[in-house]
């Protein structure tokens, strides 16, 4: 039957991909049950147009969906404040201080990672996730978040950069107190 | 190399996103500076600590039953309504008879009536410019600015060589390659960028000698040019506005003033 098969080709394409689907949008909504409905409602949506699907990479075609599903979440459900507009350059960091800091950088936990990870705006936060823990290429980030490879490119050195100063600087806290 | 390049080009190394030359070259610079050395190292520190398995949230098993509840759910609502559309056959075959007999009356109708092949080749070209940017991954075989590494892409994949320019300067950016079948043949594809605008630009011999003048067509709000020159055809689409993409095909023709 038809919508058998449907449902098989769809499972067999898609539903392996579970675990990166989840963990997008869990570090996106940065919460368990929003995360679940949120890659639920990704699942649907990505069956009704499983006819769009030419084959070919399913987890790109799928993290696509779900990226958009959560970021209709979080017009929702969220205070605007937290996407921070990409313009907005007055907390871009310099690089001029940071090396030194490399040392400093070794003894920080795994909690404070997490958390500044968490942190970051979701811009920087999407690209590190999908490029560190997804280990997906620039183009594969740039065609999930229809980004040019450019931007991708910049997104994540801006990324590190944040990061690494939200680490050095509780370090730098921790140290003194 | 500069420790501004390195410094630029850290990223691409730590990800492994560098072509070979490049990456030597960075090798070679972290080797002799002991500033850019440093940033490296603290690259690779950071990258090891935000590449953590225990970031990575595997889903919950109740989900994977509980999409697969739904899905099954989804599948089932899609035939009911498969089924209700078989009221709608009838319908359906009328309509199905009314096409026949357009078809034929086409077919019988005087050549200059129909279509032309401009119009026919300016559907496919729209669609697969839409294509072109609606599948994640489908708009370029090979990625890459260089017109040096874009041209012998083509090599053994196309029985011609295709012009391969950049045109950066001018600010439009050449993006990339790929193959596509057009026209009945296989087209080689440029890409090229302007701002967040993609221009598909195919080009393919031409059948016969001489060259032609610029043609402009609008179809679903994409602008086209076409023309013929130097032995080539050439079809550039984009969503750009006309005069910039008039531009962009000047350019094409005549290379920048």
């Amino acid at each position: 039957m038809q919508k058998q098969k449907k449902l098989a080709s769809f499972e067999e394409a898609v539903l392996p991909h579970l675990n990166a689907a989840y963990n997008l949008a869990h570090w996106l909504t940065r919460n368990d049950t929003d995360a679940e409905d949120v890659v639920q409602e990704a699942y649907l949506r990505a069956f009704k147009f499983f006819g769009g699907f030419h084959g070919g990479d399913g987890r790109a075609w799928l993290l696509a969906i779900v990226r958009n599903a959560c970021y209709t979440w979080m017009q929702h459900n969220r205070s605007p404040e937290l996407t921070i507009p990409l313009d907005d350059e007055l907390h871009e960091i310099e690089s001029k201080d940071l090396n030194p800091e490399a040392l400093l950088l070794q003894s920080a936990d795994t909690q404070m990672v997490r958390q500044a990870l968490e942190e970051l705006p979701v811009e920087f936060r999407e690209v590190l996730v999908l490029r560190e823990l997804e280990e997906m290429s620039y183009r594969e980030i740039a065609s999930i978040t229809d980004l040019p490879l450019g931007t991708v490119m910049s997104r994540l050195a801006r990324g590190r950069k944040r990061l690494q100063l939200a680490l050095t600087n509780q370090m730098h806290a921790e140290v003194l107190s | 190399m500069s420790c501004q390049k390195a410094q630029e080009l850290i990223h691409g190394y730590v990800d492994g996103e560098l072509d070979l030359v490049r990456s030597l070259e960075v090798e070679q610079h972290i080797h002799e500076c002991e500033i850019c050395a440093r940033a490296y190292r603290s690259q690779t520190t950071l990258r090891s600590f935000v590449k953590n398995d225990s970031f990575y949230y595997p889903a919950p098993e109740k989900l994977k039953k509980r999409i697969q509840s739904s899905l099954r759910k989804e599948a089932k609502s899609e035939v009911t309504q498969r089924a209700f559309g078989w009221r709608w056959l009838t319908v359906g075959a009328s309509l199905a008879f009314m096409l026949l007999v357009g078809v034929v009356a086409w077919r019988l109708a005087p050549r200059s009536i129909r279509p032309s092949g401009d119009e026919l080749l300016a559907q496919e070209v729209v669609s697969d410019h839409v294509r072109s940017l609606q599948m994640p991954g489908h708009l370029t075989d090979v990625l890459s600015s260089d017109q040096h590494t874009v041209k012998p892409w083509f090599d053994g994949k196309v029985d011609f060589a295709p012009p391969v320019k950049d045109f950066a300067s001018q600010d439009f950016r050449l993006y990339g390659g790929r193959l596509e079948y057009l026209n009945n043949r296989t087209v080689a594809t440029l890409i090229y960028q302007r701002r967040l605008h993609y221009i598909n630009l195919y080009i393919w011999p031409s059948e016969q000698a001489g060259s032609t003048d610029e043609n402009a067509i609008q179809r679903q709000g994409y602008n086209m040019i076409h023309w013929t020159g130097s032995g080539m055809n050439f079809w550039a689409i984009s969503d750009l506005n006309s005069v910039e993409l008039h531009e962009f095909a000047r350019l094409v023709q005549q290379g920048p003033l």
